[in-house]
């Protein structure tokens, strides 16, 4: 295959006490794409997340990013090879300052700081940095604003401006639109649009329009298992995958 | 500097904007100073020195706790093994008074890098549980060992020659010097709290998961921290042992890893100088309501429950909410 893949999972496993969260699932992100992971709930898609970063340990299969084995590794050394991952729920440091969540990100670039011996003044550098990134996702007055004060849609930009900081080559994004008014979604999804360039994106998401408007590729999971895979209108018009979301509407299964 | 006004458990220290130590912050140092030079002059010196320990005991445990995030029931363990071995240092080798206390500080800082890469696997109660049962090890080592004195302790420390030249036997003379120590002792920790190493150990205590997905491997600060703080507290344990010219199993029972607790949350955890008043208060206590026997200790669970039910934020946690300034 000619493609270029930057992340693929082979035979990607999760096993909880006898549940198959996730069973056997293969992946391949193509570099420079924003890949979307959709499914009903409860499909796996949080756990293969989970598994892709190393926040839980596969039961079986090999995850290879950028050509290398990263099966095994840690999950803060997978972020630092400059694969980034968003949660669900919005990730911020809520008693810190807009400007200084993004600061902690930027002080990645300093190495490890176990230098506490020296005064947080040398952190003043990357101030201007760190405004800029805000003014970048619309915060830029409300830098000096501790996190848990902002309302839930400028946390979620706040977030993306610190995964933005590390200037990661990829990019996992955790549901970047759940419980987001739409204005709120027109925002975060024309930032999603604006910092693909460069990077790759790997995105779980329910909002169907912004999948649809926003992602080269989908794979849809169901039970764990990949469903489907394709652009959005192959997708959107496979039986099976119809089949799974009007499923669940009308049994309500899969919920939970 | 008051531009943000918050209402939440932990006050934000160090904003952005304020470059180096905030003008309040300095002055309460100063005042602390001051207060601290004038008062054996006042108050009987050994209660003060008792104060003084007391205060960088609970700030090197609020190190770990108000800023680390993470709750320690054992640091009696390194504030007792420091005395213990500072004060063997002292009587048994001779050696002046900062050594002996250099010794005693640096055990505590190798025993908490023992006990806290084994315990910084867990989290939460189960921190604080493995933390406890270390230091109920270190406590029946304490009855065991053959250079401790079981019971006895190590009686009649000698309180030395500073340098080998200023003797200390004057309460006041001791008095400055330890002054010194615990006021040194308390920049440190200040200095911690505010570096760029700080700013981590915050982002971590606020959201774990999302410190990792930014590259920290937060275990080795959240060890990094508990060294620190084992050695602050070990610093405070061999000070006291010159003091007192006594190592006891006092200092290693599990009642002190208690009392520790009951100073910083009463003071206020994560503010910079809570732990100050909440230690200050509670030796006031025990030392001024002795005659009140077993009672002080009721005294000291009535005052803990008052402070639990209408101040969950200790004392210099609801005057900074007040003043709207981190203290």
């Amino acid at each position: 295959m000619a493609e270029d893949v930057i992340l693929s999972a082979a035979g990607l496993t999760k096993e909880f006490k006898g549940f198959l969260a996730v069973n056997n699932v293969d992946l391949k992100v193509a570099r420079g794409a924003i890949h979307a992971l959709i499914g009903p709930n409860g499909a796996g898609k949080t756990t293969c997340f989970n598994l892709l970063t190393k926040f839980l340990q596969p039961t079986r299969g090999t995850i290879v990013y950028n050509g290398r084995d990263i099966s095994a590794m840690q999950p803060a050394d997978i972020a630092r090879l400059g694969l980034v991952r968003s949660f669900q729920i919005s990730a911020v440091f809520p008693h810190m300052t807009a400007l200084e969540n993004v600061r902690i990100a930027l002080q990645r670039q300093r190495g490890d700081s176990f230098d506490f011996w020296r005064s947080e003044r040398v952190l003043s550098t990357l101030n201007g940095r760190a405004l800029e990134l805000l003014d970048e996702v619309g915060l830029a007055e409300f830098a000096d604003a501790l996190a848990v004060e902002l309302p839930y849609g400028r946390k979620r930009a706040l977030e993306i401006a610190t995964t933005l900081a590390l200037n990661p080559d990829m990019l996992l994004l955790d549901e970047p639109m759940a419980g987001m008014a739409q204005e709120d979604i027109e925002r975060i999804s024309g930032l999603i649009g604006r910092i693909s360039k460069n990077r790759t994106i790997l995105m779980v998401e329910h909002n169907l329009s912004v999948v649809a408007s926003l992602s080269d590729r989908i794979t849809v999971l169901a039970r764990g298992q990949v469903l489907a895979e394709g652009d959005y209108a192959a997708v959107s018009k496979d039986p099976r995958v119809i089949e799974a979301y009007i499923g669940e509407v009308y049994t309500g299964a899969g919920h939970g | 500097m008051a531009a943000n006004t918050h209402t939440l458990d932990l006050p934000a220290v160090g904003r952005p904007g304020a470059i180096g130590m905030p003008t309040h912050h300095k002055l309460i140092f100063l005042g602390f100073l001051a207060l601290a030079l004038v008062a054996p002059y006042v108050l009987y010196p050994v209660f003060l020195m008792k104060v003084l320990c007391f205060a960088l005991f609970a700030c090197a445990f609020n190190l770990l706790l108000g800023f680390g995030g993470l709750l320690s029931f054992g640091h009696a363990a390194y504030f007792g093994s420091a005395s213990y071995v500072s004060a063997h240092a002292a009587k048994v080798w001779g050696l002046t008074p900062e050594l002996s206390i250099l010794t005693g500080t640096l055990a505590a800082a190798v025993l908490g890098l023992a006990i806290g890469s084994l315990a910084i696997r867990r989290q939460g109660i189960y921190f604080a549980m493995v933390t406890l049962a270390f230091a109920q090890m270190v406590f029946f080592f304490s009855v065991q060992a053959p250079f401790t004195g079981g019971e006895d302790g190590i009686q009649s420390v000698p309180r030395g020659h500073l340098f080998g030249l200023i003797s200390m036997a004057p309460d006041r003379n001791l008095y400055f010097f330890v002054l010194a120590v615990v006021f040194a002792g308390l920049l440190i920790i200040y200095r911690i709290i505010h570096s760029p190493f700080g700013q981590v150990l915050k982002a971590i205590r606020d959201n774990e998961p999302r410190s990792v997905s930014l590259g920290y491997r937060v275990d080795r600060y959240k060890l990094a921290v508990f060294v620190l703080s084992a050695a602050l507290a070990g610093l405070a344990g061999a000070t006291k042992a010159i003091v007192f010219q006594l190592a006891s199993l006092t200092d290693v029972y599990w009642t002190m890893s208690g009392e520790v607790v009951l100073m910083t949350l009463l003071g206020g955890m994560g503010t910079v100088f809570g732990p100050i008043v909440g230690a200050a208060i509670i030796v006031a206590m025990q030392n001024y309501l002795a005659t009140f026997g077993a009672w002080v200790t009721v005294i000291q669970g009535v005052i803990f429950v008052i402070s639990v039910l209408l101040f969950r934020e200790g004392i210099i946690g609801v005057l900074s909410k007040w003043l709207k300034k981190p203290l």
